[in-house]
């Protein structure tokens, strides 16, 4: 009890323990533990024969924090900026720093536009997106979805049906908003 | 090649994509033997992680054979079986050279706060992973490391991560002997968290999740006493209940972004995205654990704010520990300990999925159907 000075007991003692757990005690010292230090200076442990990189070339202006003074010498190449979401992210990225909400708000906004984008584009180019196929909600009849919830008492299965919600809700309300304007675009084309 | 790719919230599938190049004199080209998901997949999958990229290619645990490397390339070669750290680094920068490979400097320009990881998002540096056929491996003198010939292919891809990572954040909480361990979430690196305890000698491991089945698992590999919070009412009174009101000496969040156990605080991270994740296991570790205790975060959390309850832990007079792993230094001493048969990481293993069931994949694993711990993602045929 916290309420005197002792420690409460434990339940078993390391001789027991160490008989019951395989390999009980073997990083009791902290010289074995390999992340102890945290800090442990030897720049020649990690294989690099540089001491500086040579710069991977930069191909197209890579967006780079306004955190680091340079651009570091190598970075991912994938999926370079485009489009709308583009412009949001470049703007996030050329404008707020790391330490800012904005920075992180408007490449979340930056992501929703992207699906946007990529859905349309995906359906231009021939390969449109398949909702069943690409949810794989077809496991949940190959992989117990019922079973592996009822009656387990998990905690998530009070949100887990917001999760089609959240994902079709979007496309929902996109498409009532289009039916909406349609039909006032219909109306006012009548009219004259 | 064929590989994973994202389409937004909930949504991947499999594409032909181009294959990767070397675009940099020490790159190496890797053909996938076999990936792994991670839970901390499932944060960009459910769109949580900012700047995740339509079409990226997911996957920071995987193992495979060198097919190509870049002119500057001496330490492996061409054919070489390896296993490659989540970790993108430099092995010359002011961390790296400090053993910090997780926090490099030298190889994200999206951002100062993380370093780079395979798979990740732009805001990790705008790589590609490892859940495909090839993938491309900068600084192939630092990062991948042969496989040794007496070691499991499954033992190997999770050592990339989820098991070093659990070892990691054992180590963080500076157990010393006899110290009450309490360990939030019985996944992948929570159970590598719990059994490390062990081997760091503590007292007394105790494993808190909601899902039966992985408490069972937590008993059963990491002979740990488990509680299931979906039971309580209250798991930071029980936690002080059966440890004599005192609290745990150490406790360990392997939950991170998207934790359960309070409906507010999981709705506004992991669903609408108002927070950078629900810091509920955290918050917990913060409440349950002794004045002038540790607690070691190994939870992967967003960059946007978290409502976490700072306050306590300044007034218990905590010592909080965090990081990214740093995978390769961990290895030596992890391959003696699975070697030696201490730590056993592909018992953990519960899925193994071809690449082309990849929406299955995820959704099994997100939804947490089918007893479902790990799965594994083989590019080849299965």
């Amino acid at each position: 009890m916290p309420y005197t000075s002792d420690k409460p007991p434990l339940p078993e003692t390391p001789e027991q323990l160490r008989v019951r757990i395989p390999g009980w005690g073997v990083d009791l010292d902290p010289a074995d533990r390999p992340a102890v230090p945290r800090e442990r200076f030897d720049p020649g442990a990690t294989g690099a024969h540089w001491e500086f990189p040579e710069r991977q070339p930069e191909e197209r202006p890579r967006e780079r924090s306004i955190e680091h003074g340079t651009l570091p010498p190598v970075f991912g190449t994938t999926l370079p900026l485009r489009g709308v979401s583009g412009v949001v992210r470049r703007y996030a990225y050329r404008r707020f720093s790391e330490a800012r909400a904005a920075h992180w708000l408007l490449l979340m906004a930056g992501d929703r536009i992207d699906v946007v984008e990529s859905r349309v584009l995906a359906a231009v180019r021939g390969r449109p997106d398949d909702p069943v196929a690409e949810t794989g909600v077809r496991s949940e009849v190959s992989h117990h979805g019922w079973s592996s919830r009822a009656g387990a008492g998990r905690a998530d299965v009070v949100h887990q049906p917001m999760d089609p919600v959240i994902v079709a809700g979007p496309w929902v309300l996109g498409g009532l908003a289009a039916v909406v304007v349609a039909r006032r675009l219909a109306r006012r084309a009548r009219r004259r | 090649m064929r590989a994973m790719v994202y389409r937004g919230p909930y949504r991947v599938r499999v594409e032909e994509k181009p294959p990767p190049r070397i675009e940099h004199p020490n790159d190496a080209i890797v053909r996938v033997e076999l990936a792994a998901i991670c839970g901390s997949d499932l944060h960009l999958y459910h769109g949580l992680m900012p700047d995740t990229r339509v079409g990226t290619t997911f996957g920071h645990e995987f193992i495979g054979v060198v097919e190509q490397v870049g002119p500057s390339v001496e330490r492996v070669q061409v054919g070489d079986r390896v296993m490659v750290p989540f970790n993108v680094y430099c092995g010359s920068c002011y961390y790296c050279a400090r053993g910090l490979y997780a926090n490099c400097h030298n190889v994200n320009p999206n951002a100062t706060a993380v370093g780079g990881i395979y798979g990740y998002s732009h805001t990790c540096g705008g790589y590609d992973g490892g859940q495909a056929e090839l993938v491309r491996v900068p600084f192939a003198d630092v990062g991948p490391a042969p496989i040794p010939d007496w070691m499991d292919a499954e033992d190997a891809v999770l050592l990339t991560d989820a098991v070093a990572t659990g070892y990691f954040g054992a180590q963080l909480g500076d157990i010393v002997e006899g110290d009450v361990v309490v360990v939030f979430g019985a996944g992948p690196v929570g159970l590598a968290a719990a059994q490390s305890a062990w081997l760091m000698g503590a007292g007394r491991v105790i494993v808190v999740d909601h899902l039966e089945y992985r408490l069972a698992k937590a008993r059963e590999l990491a002979h740990a006493e488990t509680y299931n919070f979906a039971e309580h009412r209250d798991v930071v009174v029980l936690l002080k209940r059966v440890t004599d009101h005192l609290g745990a000496d150490v406790a360990i969040d392997a939950v991170g972004a998207e934790a359960d156990g309070s409906l507010l605080q999981h709705v506004t991270a992991a669903k609408l995205k108002l927070q950078g994740g629900s810091p509920v296991a955290l918050n917990w570790a913060i409440d349950s654990v002794r004045k002038g205790g540790t607690v070691s975060v190994v939870g992967a959390y967003g960059p946007i704010f978290s409502a976490v309850k700072f306050g306590d832990a300044v007034n218990k007079g905590l010592t909080l520990r965090m990081n990214q792993c740093h995978v390769k230094r961990q290895w030596p001493r992890l391959f003696e300990h699975v070697r030696n048969g201490y730590l056993r990481p592909r018992d953990i293993v519960t899925h193994r999925f071809p690449l082309e069931d990849i929406a299955e994949a995820y959704h099994v694993f997100s939804a947490k159907l089918d007893g479902c711990i790990k799965p594994l993602v083989v590019p080849g045929p299965a």
